[in-house]
């Protein structure tokens, strides 16, 4: 089977050498998971693993919603982004070692730019890298009348009109374009300006992308939002996103079909879950929960999952190995070869697919 | 006065652990929490709010329906997708602006031929003065899904600052965000020191270069100590040797130690509840006053 490449964002069709219909619920690209959170299982203190298909995501492209996609959601594919309000939980943890149990290729986008992890775990051949740029304005000071009108667009404070001509500031600047457009002499163009990379690689089933922010560059978004854009069609795509609930994350899930919130058992993670289902459902998202460290702390997570009606689609132990294999850069279902079921299983869970 | 501020990198190390311990150690402090987005110090120090005060920050443009022209200006100019045509196709157009996209440029304010956008200040969050059992403490709520998170952390700094002066208190502890991008960096420029909290971890590694890069782009003093050591002690002294090599002063190592859960979910610092982290965490806060 042909492994998933660079440059396959125009790519409509299934892989070479596999008709659609050989891909498990390629057709139907139907993923499903067990809602019975607040059934016996999770009083019990597990997850539900047996389907109930209350939470079923098919690959609709949603044109005419008023969430669109800015690009970044290609007609048939599907995007699980895995996220969650508290860094450290096990974000990455869950997105790579899902991606590593896949029997299928998968599209890896690591869109926590300004501190990418995952790589360290995949450990892709790095092969391509392109710079990410913002649209910043220059000033031609011959042809600038002094006239202010492009100091009184910027919200930003990022050109200041002075009496020798207009100055900008352009790490304050977001890129809109409007100063260019009311300047009335014509004295502003707009230049390229760097604020980080994208570096894209393959391992095994696994095609990669990730974006770096450059260092003291303040705005991740658009960055985030290039490797986005870069979910393929017709494929699974897994997106590592930032940690928080405010405008990266809201770039790196907006438009896919399930967010995945990682917590822990802890009141830090109870409250900062909440506050990333908030988001979610904010932006019309379908989420669902993975309890990490799960015997470690006390049930409140669970009971408020329970409460919310949210699928909880794991909970994976307190066990020292996982730190100590996670601390030395290694993926956990190859070095623990017990929780390859585990997230063999997460992946019947998610795709609906029984036994 | 003496602002210390507390960061990672990568989320989850344990900063706002290490925060409340030294809340709990400070006989002096003002606390200030900029981790805006998600902030927990409150989960272990029960603030109870003195004042309340929303956080306005930038605007958002709304189309008024009944004046606009449906010339579709707004939709060619905007660069952040914000503008939709919600009826396409057969319909007539509509065009709308999804807030949560709206960056906040005005520029199809101003570019709009029949000026059928308004631009309302946008209330993003809100913030608090609080009174703690360690003393003042300044924080925020970010309105989920919300932007502008910078300037929300420079108000609470702000603020911070003016408590430490009404209170003739020196010091002010301040629970950073993680990442090194907008938020980052309004916690820490124009403080005293930064302290990075790490873990012995090849994410924490990598971080760890990234973290001290934006101190030292910033001209900080910046130290360093790394948390569940124990993990793995060889990745701990590659960390610690990584980050003297950039010019962080070494300030402790924390053991793992299970007692810091139990001491969050009884609602108490890990210094309060005791154990060998508490321990170690109260020598840090030893060496980092030989750094300041």
């Amino acid at each position: 089977m042909r492994r998933p490449h660079e440059g396959e964002e125009e790519d409509r069709g299934a892989p070479e050498g596999q008709t659609l219909d050989e891909i498990p619920n390629q057709s139907a690209w139907t993923l499903r998971a067990g809602s019975r959170v607040a059934s016996e299982d999770s009083r019990r203190g597990y997850g539900s693993y047996r389907g109930q298909s209350t939470l079923s995501i098919a690959p609709t492209n949603r044109a005419g919603s008023h969430l669109r996609g800015d690009g970044s959601r290609p007609e048939g594919t599907v995007i699980i982004a895995v996220a969650s309000g508290k860094g450290g939980t096990g974000k990455t943890t869950v997105a790579v070692n899902l991606a590593c149990a896949a029997q299928e290729p998968v599209r890896f986008l690591d869109c926590d730019v300004e501190e990418p992890n995952a790589h360290l775990f995949l450990k892709p051949a790095l092969t391509r890298t392109e710079p990410v740029c913002i649209q910043v304005p220059v000033v031609d000071e011959a042809r600038c009348t002094a006239c202010g009108k492009c100091q009184e667009m910027c919200r930003f404070g990022a050109i200041v009109s002075m009496k020798s001509g207009a100055l900008v500031f352009p790490e304050l600047c977001h890129g809109c374009g409007g100063c260019a457009k009311v300047c009335p002499a014509g004295a502003i163009t707009e230049v390229d300006r760097e604020i980080g990379m994208m570096e894209s690689g393959s391992c095994g089933l696994i095609s990669f992308v990730h974006g770096k922010l450059n260092v003291g560059v303040p705005l991740s978004p658009p960055l985030v939002r290039a490797v986005r854009r870069r979910a393929v069609a017709g494929s699974l795509t897994i997106v590592d996103c930032p940690p928080g609930t405010s405008c990266p994350v809201v770039a790196a899930v907006r438009g896919c079909d399930l967010v995945v919130l990682v917590t822990e058992p802890t009141p830090f993670g109870l409250h900062d879950l909440a506050l990333a289902v908030e988001m979610a459902r904010k932006l019309g998202l379908r989420c669902a929960v993975i309890i990490n460290r799960a015997d470690a702390g006390d049930r409140r997570v669970i009971d408020y999952c329970a409460k919310e009606s949210l699928p909880v689609l794991l909970q994976i132990p307190e066990d020292r190995r996982i730190a100590e294999t996670y601390s030395r850069g290694e993926v956990i279902v190859e070095a623990i070869p017990e929780y390859r079921l585990v997230f063999a299983r997460l992946w019947d869970t998610l795709a609906g697919a029984h036994g | 006065m003496t602002e210390l501020v507390v960061i990672s990198g990568k989320g989850g190390t344990g900063k706002t652990t290490v925060v409340a311990s030294f809340a709990t150690l400070a006989p002096n402090a003002v606390l200030a929490d900029c981790d805006v987005d998600a902030s927990d110090l409150h989960l272990l120090l029960a603030p109870v709010h003195l004042r309340e005060e929303e956080f306005a920050s930038g605007h958002e443009a709304v189309i008024r329906q009944a004046d606009c022209i449906r010339c579709g200006a707004c939709l060619a100019h905007c660069r952040y997708d914000a503008v939709q045509n919600t009826k396409g196709g057969a319909g007539e157009a509509t065009f709308t602006i999804d807030p949560v996209s709206c960056e906040g440029c005005g520029v199809c304010v101003t570019l709009c031929p029949v000026a059928a956008i308004d631009f309302p200040v946008r209330v993003c969050g809100s913030w608090f003065v609080s009174r703690t059992r360690f003393g003042p403490m300044v924080h925020a709520q970010l309105g989920v899904a919300a932007e502008n998170s910078g300037k929300l952390v420079a108000l609470v700094r702000r603020q911070a600052r003016r408590v430490s002066d009404e209170s003739a208190r020196d010091l002010i502890l301040v629970d950073g965000p993680p990442g090194i991008g907008c938020p980052v960096i309004a916690s820490m420029t124009g403080a005293t020191a930064v302290l990075v909290v790490a873990e012995p971890s090849v994410s924490g590694r990598h971080d760890i270069e990234r973290v001290l890069a934006l101190a030292s782009h910033f001209k900080m003093p910046a130290a360093l100590c790394v948390n569940r050591w124990d993990i793995n002690p060889a990745m701990t002294e590659e960390i610690e040797r990584v980050a003297a090599a950039q010019g962080a002063f070494v300030a402790g190592r924390i053991p793992y130690d299970n007692s810091v859960i139990r001491a969050h979910i009884a609602g108490l610092s890990a210094v309060e509840y005791g154990g060998p982290a508490a321990t170690e965490i109260a020598a840090v806060w030893r060496n980092l006053w030989t750094m300041l």
